[in-house]
């Protein structure tokens, strides 16, 4: 393999682009990057990038020394346009073309916005110039702020609003957020965290529309039930679709991601997927940690030319809100008991961003006398002991098969 | 120098957190001490409550790697380095010599780690 285009310069692509070079291609190597920005780390943006904690430079996820070692050319603020129909060349939206023998996919997955006319004051989180805009906008002084959608972003966000002085309504459609992810348990639990922070949670009612005039400022969130929130600040928190569109008329299938088998390989031997927008043996799965971890497995069966190991790593994801963090790590069903084995939803402490810490609490999830999943808030140390025991008992169970 | 706590109340395996600024984890690494900054340097975590294994700490967030003895990291996500203090241990008695910032972390100049033996 004398060439590699890796398409996308986030956290994945860049960890395929070290990967390569780990396991010793020493070709030409070409990142493709939609953004102007080098590599960057997106998780802060909705917690301390936003609140003014940290800035533009710890975000970099590349040194100089490393990107110089790396010694890949990188295509930055340039987008993916196409794929050809062998796979092996992308032509880029202002009609330039990278050709390569191997190809690695890591377009991640863009906001999902509200339909409608664009108005100011309404954002979405996902990239280091939405956060550039929102923190600017935030720093105008204390402000009416309705974020859509309670998920992590939207609670983070929500959090960061809090901590800036803002007043803050996070808007759910669902009668609780993260329900998916948490179970209805340890979703109330976290949804607690809301009003123990100071922000008005409003659940189990969709929005109807944005009000303002049309490239004006927003002026409110009129809500499914007829009510109206005044807003002078709209965060747009639902969710994000996968960027696949520019494969259309390629090869490779996609159905809410790029359908990969269990190590990272699509239908062409040469061409991989990692992080947000890959669909790996059935399961796309917009972690942090699995935009980490996948690259060393596609990039072994992308080098080997087909699939020769897979990539099983537990799930895990985190979130930092008013103060308190919560971890969790398994894979959870419908239907799993919760146990709370240290600490109580009484103490979380929390409150004002400068209120007391609580005990936090660490529950598990168990199926058949079996542990599923773990969660914790503020409990890092014991979270991380069941985490590990998961770790290995999928390794084992893997190893079994 | 800070007092940490008595020997016997940071058994091997343990560590204790002092809300120095920046704070400060001290390490008790199957009978060796070890005293470095607290706080994970690629994410704001607490190394103290991390996985212990030999001499090296595993952040509990996102499993960043620091060997006790240099303050360097062993695998990514961190890249930069944490500095190291100087432990002893006086009539029992747990102290720890937080390194100045004038010594470059992790290089092993002024802020190289002694280490204390808990034996």
């Amino acid at each position: 393999m004398r060439t590699v285009v890796v398409v996308g310069a986030s956290l994945a692509g860049l960890y395929a682009a070290r990967e390569l070079r780990a396991q010793g291609f020493d070709g030409r190597l070409v990142v493709i990057g939609a953004e102007p920005h080098a590599p960057y780390d997106r998780p802060p943006l909705s917690k301390g990038f936003l609140t003014g904690t940290a800035d533009e430079e710890q975000l970099a996820l590349a040194d100089e020394e490393e990107t110089a070692e790396l010694a890949a050319e990188w295509l930055l603020g340039a987008r993916a346009g196409a794929l050809d129909a062998r796979g092996r060349t992308i032509v880029l939206d202002d009609g330039r073309t990278v050709a390569g023998d191997g190809v690695v996919i890591a377009t991640g997955a863009a906001a999902r916005r509200l339909p409608g006319p664009p108005l100011a004051g309404v954002h979405t989180l996902r990239t280091l110039d939405d956060a550039r805009a929102l923190r600017a906008e935030l720093a105008r002084g204390p402000q009416r702020v309705v974020v859509i959608g309670g998920g992590f972003i939207g609670a983070e966000t929500a959090s960061s609003c809090v901590a800036l002085g803002h007043d803050v309504t996070v808007v759910e459609a669902a009668p609780l957020p993260l329900t998916a992810q948490l179970g209805p348990e340890m979703a109330s639990v976290c949804a607690g965290l809301h009003a123990r922070g100071g922000a008005e949670l409003l659940t189990g009612v969709g929005v109807a529309g944005l009000r303002g005039a049309a490239g004006r400022f927003v002026t409110g969130v009129e809500l499914a039930d007829g009510r109206l929130l005044p807003a002078d600040v709209v965060v747009v928190g639902i969710g994000a679709t996968p960027r696949t569109d520019w494969l259309a008329g390629s090869p490779l299938a996609v159905d809410d991601g790029v359908l990969c088998d269990d190590g990272c390989v699509t239908a062409l031997p040469q061409v991989v997927a990692v992080g947000d927008v890959a669909r790996a043996g059935g399961v796309r799965a917009e972690h942090w940690t699995s935009a980490t971890e996948q690259p060393r497995t596609a990039v072994r069966n992308l080098l080997a030319g087909h699939t020769v190991e897979t990539a099983h790593s537990l799930p895990y994801f985190w979130s930092d809100q008013y103060g308190s963090r919560i971890q969790f790590a398994g894979r959870r069903s419908d239907g799993d008991t919760v146990r709370i084995v240290e600490g109580s939803p009484d103490d979380l402490g929390g409150g004002p961003p400068t209120g007391p810490r609580g005990e936090g609490l660490l529950a598990v999830y168990e199926r058949a006398g079996r542990t599923t999943a773990v969660l914790a808030i503020d409990r890092a140390r014991p979270f991380m002991k069941v985490r590990r025991g998961l770790a290995a008992d999928r390794a084992a169970e893997l190893a079994a098969v | 120098m800070i007092p940490v706590c008595r020997l016997e109340d940071l058994p091997a395996g343990d560590s204790v957190r002092l809300d120095t600024t920046p704070p400060v984890a001290v390490f008790n690494a199957d009978g060796e001490l070890y005293a470095i900054d607290d706080t994970c340097s690629h994410q704001d975590a607490s190394l103290s409550e991390g996985w212990l294994e030999g001499c090296l700490i595993e952040c509990p967030l996102h499993a960043a790697s620091f060997d006790l003895r240099t303050g360097r990291p062993t695998c990514l996500p961190a890249r930069r380095p944490l500095r190291t203090h100087q432990v002893y241990v006086e009539d029992g008695v747990i102290h720890v010599l937080v390194a100045s910032d004038a010594g470059a972390p992790g290089d092993g100049g002024a802020g190289a780690a002694e280490k204390g033996s808990a034996a």
